[in-house]
């Protein structure tokens, strides 16, 4: 063999196995070392102690029974747009818009209570609610989903450009229906009355939304794992041609996924204006559309686990909420200590799916020969 | 009361931050590499510039304005420069999926934004109420002095900061670049097939990088902009709003071409500032609909280039997926 070939010094390749307790100690590895970097980071920009951020941050999220209902609030909501975004991508179709199929909900439900309060029994209300906003955020992801699969128009940007384009007809209806008017806001509805509000169940506030959440998600769970609709939205995302050529209509499969996708999200936009907010915001949806991509993406796409990513995800944020009222500091700071999270997390996935070979030493070489 | 000569030089104004983000957008979907990270690019970027000015205007005894301006452009492409190698580690060495990762990075640079906006001056104990960079600006928005003695034709053509045609210089060059140029052939290469192109003896890696980390570099300035010269120097925590995501709606509004991009961030700003000029009197909620237009058009566009499926149109053909040699 000619000795002068010039061998690369790193050699990446993809690995064919890796066990599940390898898989996981690179995980959390790399989330331990994130908070170590988060760390080093609150101690140079606050001249804080790092760990009494941190336990300030615990104390924020588990501190007390209100908050820890608030933190399952937070996470459930968080939890159904990121199994409603799954089946999407599961079948490679890039739903950017989860945000804006859940402004649809809200607005949705929204028009229901404002336009039919009063008028109809609080119970059929809900109903019509329901089902309005169901189809609200299933017609909205709809209109993306039909382009593409008619058209092959870019899903990715057609989706994110939804989400304005819902939120922008939300800022309109504000105006609209605000009150007091000239407040620029739409105030609590049917605050007297409470007429299309979600019923308290076991004296709990929020026990009702999780309990949704819970049931989507180990639904999703089913649905994607021992269903014919979920195998073959995966057939359909491990290759197009794959799946034609075995028959599946590729057109009818994107067009449901994305149906199914629009409903969770406008069951999720419902609960949030009947079930927890009573009231109708532009920023009611507050980023999860984005935030449910991370955390459906982090969990490699398994509704089960997105509870654990979703969880770390919402932790970071309340916890982020409680340092900057405890010790004074702008709320921002919480989204760079989860963009660093974030940023160790993804990276730790190469290690999971690659292998790095270094080169061999000669001299090992020339003994082997 | 309506007046195009008003209209026009404001709407340019608001061009410019929607111009420089969509060129560094073009730049990095060019190479292959859908960043949505430009918004939080930007917001790294200007507020980059900001610390660099802030220092220097607080500690510099007497404000040079050639220095006061090449301070912060430093500082602003330094900060999105690292913002763009982050992102090119992540996705082109560790091949981590690019929405992801852009998502990541503009949670990361809003928040990065916002924290050192709504601290610096608490951080550095400086003692000025709020961040107002009143000379830096100045020297920012300083025009050519004759644009005012040419009537209408000057405040159109020369009423300008330097920064606006700086912009426009940069967006035919790209233009230029990425079409007349084997530099740009090859990176077009990439974006199109990186098998293909790594074939042909192209380095990829190289390509990429480079392509991502002078593209977010230039869309960091268009943060830079829209802080130093567009809001007088002031920095308030998101008043940048949604001007990111219109840059990356651009793009594909422009169909991946720079040139056209000049004259289409102009609509896009005027169509931004539209509702304020349109009478609809008391109706303040039909305002809220026009701001819904630069989105709208868009999914037009969209719809429109996948329907007439011109190949010259379409996206790169590699967009948004990572590539790895061995994978076949």
């Amino acid at each position: 063999m000619d000795k002068s070939v010039k061998e690369p010094l790193i050699h990446i390749t993809k690995r064919k196995m890796i066990s599940k307790k390898q898989e996981w100690a690179i995980r959390l590895g790399s989330i331990l070392l994130a908070l170590i970097v988060c760390a080093i980071i609150t101690t140079i920009t606050t001249h804080l102690n790092p760990f009494s951020v941190y336990a300030s941050m615990w104390e924020g999220s588990f501190g007390s029974e209100r908050k820890i209902w608030s933190l399952l609030k937070e996470l459930s909501i968080l939890l159904m747009i990121s199994v409603a975004l799954t089946p999407a991508f599961k079948m490679r179709f890039w739903n950017l818009g989860g945000g804006g199929q859940t402004m649809a909900g809200v607005l949705a439900t929204t028009t229901c209570m404002i336009t039919l309060g009063g008028k109809v029994p609080s119970g059929v209300l809900i109903i019509i609610s329901l089902i309005a906003a169901l189809a609200a955020g299933a017609f909205w992801a709809f209109i993306p989903a039909f382009c593409r699969a008619k058209w092959n128009t870019n899903e990715t940007l057609f989706t994110l450009m939804m989400n304005y384009v819902a939120t922008q007809i939300v800022a309109y209806f504000i105006i609209i229906w605000e009150s007091p008017k000239g407040s620029g806001k739409i105030g609590v509805i049917n605050s007297s009355s409470q007429a299309g509000w979600l019923p308290v169940i076991g004296g709990k506030q929020y026990l009702l939304v999780v309990l949704i959440a819970v049931i989507v998600t180990v639904a999703m769970f089913i649905y994607l794992k021992y269903t014919k609709q979920g195998y073959e939205l995966s057939v359909v995302g491990e290759s197009e041609n794959t799946a034609r050529y075995v028959g599946i209509n590729v057109g009818k499969v994107i067009i449901r996924t994305l149906i199914i996708c629009g409903v969770i999200c406008g069951l999720t936009g419902w609960l949030l204006v009947a079930g927890t907010d009573h009231t109708m915001t532009t920023t009611i949806e507050a980023g999860r559309g984005f935030l449910g991509v991370m955390v459906a993406w982090l969990a490699h796409f398994n509704p089960l686990g997105m509870i654990l990513s979703g969880l770390l995800l919402v932790f970071m944020s309340r916890g982020a909420g409680e340092i900057s009222t405890a010790f004074g500091l702008n709320k921002s700071f919480g989204d760079i200590l989860t963009g660093v999270i974030l940023f160790f997390v993804i990276g730790s996935e190469f290690f999971i799916n690659y292998q790095i070979h270094f080169r061999k030493s000669h001299r090992k070489e020339a003994a082997d020969v | 009361m309506f007046s195009l000569v008003t209209f026009i030089p404001r709407a340019i104004v608001q061009s410019v931050p929607l111009l420089l983000g969509c060129v560094g957008e073009t730049l990095n979907e060019k190479s292959g590499s859908l960043n949505l990270g430009i918004p939080g690019v930007m917001y790294v970027g200007a507020i980059s510039g900001v610390i660099g000015s802030f220092i220097y205007e607080n500690s510099a005894s007497t404000f040079n304005p050639v220095i006061g301006v090449i301070i912060p452009i430093l500082a602003c492409m330094l900060g999105s420069f690292l913002m763009g190698l982050l992102f090119c580690f992540l996705t082109v060495t560790l091949r981590a999926n690019q929405n992801v990762t852009g998502l990541a990075m503009t949670t990361f640079g809003v928040g990065f934004g916002n924290f050192f906006g709504g601290s610096i001056i608490k951080l550095t104990g400086a003692e000025v109420p709020s961040i107002a960079l009143s000379a830096t600006s100045k020297a920012f928005k300083a025009s050519l002095p004759f644009a005012g003695k040419l009537g209408v034709v000057g405040k159109l053509l020369f009423s300008y900061s330097f920064m606006t045609y700086v912009a426009i210089a940069i967006a035919f060059y790209t233009a230029y670049m990425l079409n007349k140029t084997r530099v740009g052939l090859e990176l077009r290469a990439v974006g199109e097939n990186p098998a293909t192109a790594d074939a042909a003896g192209i380095n990829i890696t190289k390509y990429k990088y480079s392509a991502i980390c002078i593209g977010c570099m230039i869309a960091g300035l268009g943060g830079l902009y829209y802080v130093l010269d567009y809001a007088s120097g002031v920095w308030s925590n998101d008043a940048f709003g949604d001007r990111g995501w219109l840059a990356i709606a651009l793009v594909i509004f422009s169909i991946w071409r720079p040139n056209w991009a000049i004259w289409e961030s102009m609509l896009f700003g005027g169509l931004y500032i539209l509702y304020l000029y349109i009478p609809t009197g008391t109706n303040f909620a039909m305002k809220e609909i026009y701001k819904m237009l630069p989105y709208l058009v868009t999914i037009i566009v969209l719809i429109g280039i996948s329907l007439r499926n011109k190949h010259e149109n379409q996206p790169p053909e590699g967009l948004g997926l990572p590539y790895f040699r061995e994978d076949r």
